[in-house]
This record gives C-alpha cells, structure tokens and sequence, in this order.
C-alpha cells in the first residue's frame, strides 16, 4: 500500500511578493514582476538585456545581518521561504531523524563564485573569504535549510536546470513512500540576476528583448513573445505522510499524488519538437498519481514565453490529455514572476496547491494575441475552478532535456 | 601606528561585522572561541579584515596562537611597530 502524501505548509519569496499570500493575491489579479535594474552593471557592461523580474521583499529585510553574511542570496531566499512553509504547517514537535530536506537550484551560488573570483583577481588569494565555498556550493540552500529546521533524514539537491524545483517535489514524494523520512521540506531556490548569467542566457538567444517595456515583456502564448524574463527567489513546500498530518490534526491544502521525471534525450537545450519527454512525463505522473486524463481541470504550464518552448508543450498536454485539454484551465505563471530557473517549480507548485485548495486558477497577463498553433483555453482572467473532486497538473522542462510533472488532488 | 585601544576598537568593528557581537563584548582577556563562541572559518574572516584594516600580515601559523582578543591586539600592534 503506498503512503499517501499530503502538503501542509507553503512558503515564497518571490518578484510578485515577498510571502504566499502576497504572492497569491498578486497572482489571482495578475500583476508583472519585470522592471528596469537599476545595478550599475547594466551600464558597466553594456548588457543587451536591461530588466528582470527581482524579489519585491530584499532578503535583508527579512534575515539578520550575520545570517545573510554566510549564505549566498540562493541560500538567503530558501532559508526564508523554507521558514515561511514550517511556520505555516503548525510543525512543532517531530521526529528530526525522520525529517528530511529536497531543496533544488539550477545554478548555486553564482554570485559568491563570480565574486570570490573578481576577489582574486584584484586583490588576491588571501582576500579571498573562507567562507566562499560552503556559499557557493549548490547544496548550500538544501544544507542551510536542514541546519535552519534541524531536518537530519538527509538533504538532497536535485539539479537539472529549469525542473529543478519540480524534481525536488518528486524526490520528496520518494523519500516518504520509501519509509525513508515522514516529512521533507520540498522547494527551489534561485539568485541568478547577475551580468554574466544575464549575458549567457541573452548570447543563447533566451531572453526577451523588450527593454523599453519590461512589464509586458514576459508573454506565453503570444505571438509576439520573444524570450523569457529572468527571475529569482524561492519556493517551500512541507509535505509529509498523510497518517502523520491528521495525527497531529494538521491543516492539508491538498495531495501529493504523483509526480515523473522523464528525460528527452534529444538535444541539450532545444526541445523535442513533438514533445515526447514532455508527454511521457505528464502520463507517468498521472499513472502514478492514479488519475485519469478527463478528472484534470488545471494546468500550471511551464510556458516560458519563448518562441520555440511554449508550443511543444502544448503538443504533450494534447499527446496526454486528448481532446480533454479543451476543457483544462491552462495558466502560465511566469507572464507575471518572470522564469525562476531552479526555483520556478517550488514556485509554481505553491501556486499549484493553492488553486486546488482555493478553487481558482491564477491569471496570465500579457496574452494580447494568442499564437493560433497553441489553442489552449488560457486563464486571463482569475477563474473559479470546479467544486468536488479536482486534479492539477505543473509542467517543468530544463535545458539537458529535464521533464518533471506533478500532479495535485483535493483531499 | 595605532594604540593598543584603537586596534581593540578597530578590531571589535570587524567582529561585529562577522559575528553580530556586541563590540564590548570584545574584551582584552575574551578568547575568541571559548568566550565569543567563534568558529574558525569566522576567526580566518575577522584576520583577513584585520590585515587589510591595520596594514599588517597575520601568517596562517601564528593564527592559532592568537587566543584571546588580547593576543590578536598585541601581535597587531608589534607588526604595525
């Protein structure tokens, strides 16, 4: 009999709000998290893409000055989120052996590598901080949450880009139907707003060039979407064994009931263009999760508002779901917090949980002319979903050819 | 060329800065892991800072000799001399 898993607490840090009900306050009105930076590097190197999407909440607001000191800004955003997600569940007292961490990123601490590195090379290797690799390391924010919690069940860092955060929720799901640990705190975490990633992503040819217009910049679906929008921060979500939640009378948003990984192995960063992982993925998730096609109502996508990822996806949700799809409520998130990398499926899996919970599918903004190769029936608008028993889906897709799916039940 | 109360105020800042202790805690005859509570890596953060605030070289093997704050003041001083 496997162990059913529910999720208990939520937690985010994010570029539409600092916390979850800021967050989804902003999601169900449909706000853009994009704006003009203001760093001076923007200048200082003439960067060809100019805004993105930052956290509204600075983590120094929210940590001391010494915490912030020992962790990369990745690291600072999970600690917060992670924290936001135990004070939610009502956690108290539990078995810490049995407590374990899956905590994603895409890239780690990118901004204390690249500083220690300027370090070295203006004033030398003394001046560089020992404290410069445990910040760097991209287990830092799995390992920093686990020593914040005191979580000892292990602390795991899935990897594999822009699935990241979904990866991790998989990997949670796993640790507790194993009997390896009751409770994981599951999320994502990101701080990538740094020139050289900016510069990377834009020479691939990823990034949307709106500069004159960042708001409207991040657009899945439109025809005229023309790259995504970088974001940052964090995403949290305590999942723990049912038996374990209602013996202690916990408040449950929802079920954990099944997630996939997949891989397309097809090429390194292009999606297969018939979507084949992306399909195979979203029909393992459901087998696991034991539900079929037609009990879906909601789709969180993965739609990153490039020209070449939005449509393949839209090919497996129609592979998977048949003509099913038409009547799914498809939101894409990241027209408003822009694409947080290794954290935006912590991020859109809060997201997730609360419209399975609340009954309503946030809105995607931007959507002016919708590409006609992607009929999908797209929520623009907050939309009520149905009442009785209800099945929601998250897509992430990462550059290695990474495909996650989780799949959310009411309780 | 700072006094020996100077290099103790200066040196107070920096552990403030690493550790969030109050600067009067740091105290001449206070040693830095017994009585500060601070580990190494925060020890190696606060000598790195006191070189380049006092202009001296700590070599890594006179790092643990330096006990108390007493010490670290003491051997700053002599290496300003």
């Amino acid at each position: 009999m496997t162990r059913k898993v529910v999720i208990t607490g939520l937690g985010a840090t994010t570029p539409i709000g600092g916390d979850v009900p800021t967050m989804w306050k902003n999601a169900l009105k449909g706000v853009s998290g994009a704006r003009t930076l203001e760093a001076d590097w923007v200048k200082e190197y003439e960067l060809p893409v100019t805004f993105a999407a930052q956290v509204t909440t600075p983590a120094s607001e929210v940590l001391t000055r010494v915490e912030a000191k020992r962790m990369d800004p990745s690291t600072q955003f999970a600690v917060i989120a992670a924290r936001e997600a135990w004070r939610d569940s009502g956690l108290e007292e539990l078995d810490h052996d049995r407590f374990a961490v899956a905590f994603a990123t895409g890239i780690g601490g990118v901004w204390t590598l690249l500083d220690a590195w300027d370090t070295l090379r203006a004033k030398g290797p003394r001046r560089v901080l020992p404290m410069t690799v445990p910040m760097l390391m991209p287990n830092g924010p799995a390992a920093a949450v686990s020593l914040d919690l005191g979580a000892r069940a292990g602390a795991h860092t899935p990897v594999s880009a822009c699935a990241s955060g979904t990866e991790a929720l998989h990997q949670g799901l796993e640790l507790i139907r194993s009997g390896k640990a009751d409770v994981v705190m599951c999320g994502g975490a990101e701080a990538a707003i740094h020139p050289m990633p900016i510069a990377a992503f834009a020479s691939m040819q990823a990034l949307s060039r709106r500069n004159d217009d960042p708001e409207h910049a991040s657009r899945p679906y439109d025809v005229d979407r023309d790259g995504f929008v970088m974001g940052e921060g964090a995403g949290a979500l305590l999942i723990e064994a049912e038996e374990h939640a209602l013996a202690r009378g916990a408040r449950i948003y929802g079920e954990l009931a099944g997630t996939s990984v997949t891989a397309d192995a097809y090429h390194i960063t292009a999606p297969d263009p018939g979507g084949l992982g992306a399909t195979r993925a979203l029909k393992a998730a459901m087998f696991d999760a034991r539900v079929q096609p037609s009990d879906v109502v909601h789709v969180n996508a993965h739609a990153t508002s490039t020209p070449v990822g939005d449509k393949p996806e839209y090919v497996a949700l129609k592979t998977a779901l048949g003509s099913h799809l038409d009547s799914v409520a498809v939101s894409a998130t990241k027209s408003q917090t822009g694409h947080l990398l290794g954290a935006s499926g912590a991020v859109e899996a809060v997201m997730t949980v609360l419209s399975v919970y609340e009954r309503k599918a946030p809105v995607t903004i931007n959507l002016e002319n919708q590409d006609p190769e992607i009929p999908l029936d797209i929520v623009t608008a907050a939309r009520d979903l149905p009442q009785g028993d209800v099945v929601a889906l998250s897509n992430s897709f990462g550059f290695g050819g990474h495909n996650a799916v989780i799949v959310v039940k009411n309780v | 060329m700072a006094s020996n109360e100077e290099i103790l105020a200066g040196l107070a800042e920096i552990v403030n800065e690493e550790t969030g202790l109050a600067p009067e805690s740091v105290e001449m005859d206070k040693s830095f892991t017994d009585d500060l509570d601070i580990d190494s890596i925060s020890m190696m953060t606060i000598v790195v800072n006191a070189e380049e605030k006092f202009g001296v070289r700590i070599p890594d093997e006179e790092v643990k000799n330096l006990k108390t704050v007493g010490d670290a003041v003491g051997f700053i001083a002599n290496a300003q001399a």
